[in-house]
């Protein structure tokens, strides 16, 4: 009986990232339009254009190759796999051991290799630009994230995530590194989903896109999954910011149905104000050019690497 | 038993060598001489894998020096080493049987691709210094042969020439750390060895020298510069062979000195492995990054990897000397499984290398393109062996790196303070080298196998013959194997960790679900099979759902490209605009660039001209001033050629009274 539950709620939470993760783009977009004094599209619109983006056929590429058909699904699968491992409403699920930070940062990483390779696939000249920046975007983000990663789970004494969710709702001590981690996880985290100041989700048609550059060309059902995936994507980091940093409410994976209740409103919660959070710093700063961005990412990655010096060398910095 | 067979095979390699001199008229000489080779090296691994039970085994061979014999020991280390060198050296004849199908002069290779691989057999499989040298003196000669075989390029003349001398240098410095490991006795077998007191200078002597001379071959910063002018020189078999095996063997090398000859280990040992192996790791995935020769790109990243693997032996080595049984072995373990790892998917890619050369004629990437279409299977299995390169899970790569990360994740228990400061930043190193390695085969597989032909070679390219497909293919599904289920590797690096630092990860084939714990779940645990199961089922489920619920077609169109698609392929991102980006922002660390721009004033019509040059600092600061202060010396030393003969007479009497004064003193 308890193996059923915990799978249960395993696939409950794989459910949950799925339907909410539009939810919280919506959400996102609808501040930031009444920011802007505007009334802005439903809360649903970001499913309501997934749904009409299925039923519209798929016009391809004459270039495109079997990747370009398959890589929209990779990558779903490895953001999907991803945020349904980090912890959201309870710590500890079925699961939940079989990747840690790490592994999770591995598989962004796998996502974002065969997003840079479809952008390329076709040969047109905005893919290559789309996959080229991604590429550098990359090379930093990832080693910041795994910079951090090793901040928090030098503290916690683990790299489950489940184990370092436990360890800061317990035990928790204000520390400087904690701080440096969380300055730099939202860094990576506003640079991965390409939100402003690193690239403008809204924009099109410009050549300081990136993220919109790479998919330029899909279309149709495979344009929904990628758009899905990057929506997937940004629930991720919000989940793995407030279960790392903010590990209120979470319930434990024995406990009562009451619990996870309870797990998943305050996780609900977290992600209308992680989302109100991210709307008002999009609306007050401009997006930055793009060789700009190291700069940017490099301030993670040397938190990151003072973070760790620090709780190398101390036991309460 | 098992070593008796392996050093029979060696024998019979040797002799398949000089068959092939015989054979030489004959028309299917090269098949046969590439069946044999990997026959035998099949029989190496069965011999290097059958259980032996827990001692040694070992032999004495009356060869080499009179009375003394030539010593030969088979441990779990050396058959570790025995299986990966067979592993892809049997491949690399499958592999040749097809690709070796078009060479011009086979004669060239044929006798040395099987005394190649005898010889770096028989590194592994001494147990004397005589023997170690002789046999590794045997595998550089036999390479640079294979090296040299198309020797009507200049640039192969002189990258030979290179390798050469880098390798003269490596069994020098070997030599000589022998030398000072045998000690005053002049203790010649290795059990000997290790039985002579060595105090501190003497072992940093040892271990400066065997950092010079192993790191020459395994191709570590700053002795790096020979690999990636040998490889794109070598065939494609062979450079899968000395970037995937040869650089292991290296590494072999460092640790049957550092761990076991040298005895107990103090923490500085540590910190040059440490040191140059996050210098290799970062340098080389740099300057891959920006590589426009596909085979160089590959060999800048064995650099990388070569790195990597001397971290984990540096982090192993430090918790060994500190008494810390459990992480020494598993950064032991981490660096074990990256050499097996790297073997496999370095293979793997020198094959798709010479699949691409050998279907275009095209060494250049900014000529390619489009190949996913014209070769789907080599495509297929070349983004595999990207994938696994590139540490992406679930593939094996990934799981050597995760070790490693756990490895320095327990290294704050370390008491030494340099340590407490090396190892954070080693972790970002290796951490960046990590990123910019995927990055860089994105680049390499998209610019490569995606896009449109840039060229008409590229073009007109057509798929490789089966024998070479079945080789890749073989190799990449050994790289799932190992990335699914770690633990059986794991477990069968076990014995020699717990030989050579004293200590065993747990056991890992029991736990649950077949997840890997290096030290408790509770604080790390990955399950490959799981994540591969999970990506399989999500992405399956995904397309059924998508399938069932909305069957749309599917229509081919031109691609839209903001309304402005240029048919021409040169409109395309080319390799060095992709990797610009990542030269710009971080390609200081490793390199100097200059730009040169010649931009046509406004109504000119001359075409504009740009041009980058990437120079290595190494050989601009170092290697050149060392070129030239050599010439100098031989400029002044020439006179000594023209010298009359009682001249001559004087200058060895002078030699010999200087020799007695030493032997006096």
């Amino acid at each position: 009986m308890t193996f059923l539950f915990d799978l249960f709620a395993q696939a409950a939470q794989m459910g949950l990232v799925l339907v909410l993760s539009p939810v919280l783009i919506g959400f996102t977009r609808k501040v930031k339009a009444r920011l802007l004094r505007r009334r802005g599209p439903p809360l649903l619109q970001p499913w309501y254009d997934l749904l009409r983006l299925l039923r519209k056929e798929v016009v391809l590429a004459h270039d495109a190759s079997w990747l370009y058909r398959a890589a929209p699904y990779i990558i779903f699968a490895t953001t999907w796999v991803a945020a349904s491992l980090v912890p959201t409403f309870a710590t500890g699920l079925m699961f939940s051991w079989t990747a840690d930070l790490i592994a999770l940062a591995a598989l962004l990483g796998a996502g974002r290799f065969f997003l840079a390779l479809a952008g390329m696939d076709i040969g047109t000249s905005f893919g290559g630009i789309g996959s080229s920046r991604e590429t550098m975007f990359g090379s930093l983000a990832e080693p910041a994230t795994i910079m951090i990663a090793f901040i928090v789970s030098l503290i916690a004494g683990s790299t489950q995530l489940s184990e370092v969710a436990a360890y800061m709702a317990s035990d928790f001590e204000l520390r400087v590194s904690v701080l440096f981690a969380l300055i730099g996880l939202i860094i990576v985290a506003i640079a991965e989903n390409g939100r402003i100041p690193v690239d403008n989700p809204a924009t099109h048609l410009e050549l300081t896109m990136v993220h919109e550059a790479m998919i330029l060309e899909y279309s149709g059902r495979h344009l929904a999954v990628i758009e899905l995936a990057s929506a997937l994507k940004l629930l991720l980091y919000v989940s793995l910011i407030a279960c790392v940093f903010f590990p209120f409410g979470l319930a434990r994976h024995d406990g009562s149905l009451e619990d996870m209740g309870y797990g998943v409103a305050f996780y609900v919660l977290k992600l209308f104000i992680a989302g109100f959070l991210l709307a008002t710093f999009e609306v007050s700063t401009a997006k930055m050019r793009v060789f700009r961005v190291p700069d940017f990412l490099g301030a993670a990655l040397m938190l990151g690497l003072l973070g760790t010096l620090l709780v190398f060398v101390t036991r309460s910095l | 038993m098992p070593l008796d067979v392996a050093l029979l095979c060696v024998g019979a390699l040797l002799a398949v060598g000089a068959a092939s001199i015989y054979w030489r008229e004959n028309e299917d000489v090269s098949r046969r001489v590439y069946s044999l080779t990997g026959g035998l090296c099949a029989a190496l691994f069965l011999s290097a894998v059958v259980p032996r039970g827990a001692h040694a085994l070992s032999t004495t061979l009356p060869l080499g020096l009179p009375w003394l014999g030539m010593h030969f020991r088979l441990d779990a280390l050396s058959a570790f080493f025995l299986a990966v060198i067979n592993l892809a050296g049997g491949a690399a004849s499958a592999y040749a049987i097809g690709y070796g199908a078009h060479e011009k002069s086979p004669m060239r290779i044929l006798p040395f691709f099987p005394a190649f691989i005898a010889g770096m057999n028989a590194v592994v499989l001494a147990d004397d210094a005589f023997a170690f040298l002789v046999s590794w003196e045997f595998m550089s000669l036999t390479s640079w042969a294979l090296v040299i075989s198309h020797h009507d390029h200049a640039e192969n003349r002189a990258a030979a020439y290179i390798y050469l001398l880098m390798a003269s240098f490596g069994t020098l410095c070997l030599l000589m750390a022998f030398a000072v490991l045998g000690g005053a006795t002049g203790a010649y077998d290795f059990t000997t060895i290790r039985e002579v007191p060595k105090d501190a200078w003497k072992s940093g002597l040892v271990l400066a020298l065997t950092i010079l001379g192993a790191g020459s071959k395994a191709g570590l910063v700053p002795l790096h510069i020979w690999l990636p002018l040998a490889h794109p020189a070598a065939p494609s078999h062979v450079s899968a062979l000395m970037s995937g095996v040869m650089t292991k063997v290296a590494i072999y090398g460092f640790i049957r000195v550092s761990f076991d000859l040298l005895g107990a280990p103090a923490f500085w040992w540590s910190l040059h492995p440490l040191v140059f192996g996050a210098a290799s790791a970062l340098i080389g995935v740099l300057f891959a990054t920006v590589q426009s020769d596909l085979k160089k790109l590959l060999a800048y990243s064995t650099i990388e990897n070569v790195g990597i693997i001397f971290i984990a032996l540096g982090l192993a080595l430090a918790f060994k000397a500190d008494g810390q049984a459990l992480p020494a072995a598993l950064a032991f373990t981490a660096a074990l499984f990256h050499v097996f790892n790297h073997s496999l998917f370095k293979s793997v890619l020198f094959f798709g290398a010479g699949a691409v050369l050998g279907a275009t004629g095209e060494k250049n990437i900014e000529k390619l393109g489009g190949l996913i279409r014209s070769m789907p299977r080599t495509a297929f299995v070349f983004l595999g062996g990207c994938v696994a390169i590139a540490a992406l899970p679930p593939l094996n790569g990934f799981v050597s790196e995760w070790l490693v990360f756990q490895a320095i994740l327990l290294s704050p228990s370390l008491p030494q303070w340099v340590l407490k400061l090396t190892t954070p930043a080693v972790g970002v190193a290796l951490a960046l080298s990590a990123a910019l390695g995927a990055g860089a085969y994105v680049r390499a597989f998209g610019v490569v196998f995606l896009g449109r032909p840039r060229s008409d070679a590229a073009r007109q390219a057509r798929e490789t013959d089966q024998w070479s497909l079945g080789a890749m293919s073989g190799l990449l599904l050994l790289c799932l194997l190992a990335g699914v289920l770690p633990s059986f590797m794991i477990d069968t690096i076990s014995p020699a960790a717990a030989e050579y630092v004293g200590g065993r990860m747990p056991a890992q084939s029991d736990i649950a679900w077949l997840s890997i714990a290096p030290v408790a779940q509770s604080r790390s645990s990955y399950n490959g099979l799981l994540v591969f199961g999970f990506i399989l089922f999500s992405a399956l489920v995904a397309m059924q759902t998508i399938k069932t619920l909305w069957p749309r077609p599917v229509r081919r169109a031109p691609p839209w490209d903001c309304g402005y698609a240029d048919p021409n392929p040169a409109a395309q991102y080319t390799a060095s605009s992709f990797a610009q980006p990542v030269r710009r922002a971080l390609g200081a660390i490793a390199f100097s660039v200059r730009e040169r721009l010649d931009m046509p004033a406004p109504g000119e019509t001359r075409a504009a001209h740009f041009e980058v040059d990437i120079g290595d600092r190494f050989i601009s600061y170092l290697y050149e001033p060392l070129s030239k202060a050599v010439w100098f010396c031989v400029g002044r030393l020439n006179v000594v050629a023209f010298l009359a003969i009682q001249e001559y007479l004087g200058l060895v009497f002078a030699a010999l009274v200087f020799l007695l004064l030493i032997v006096a003193l």
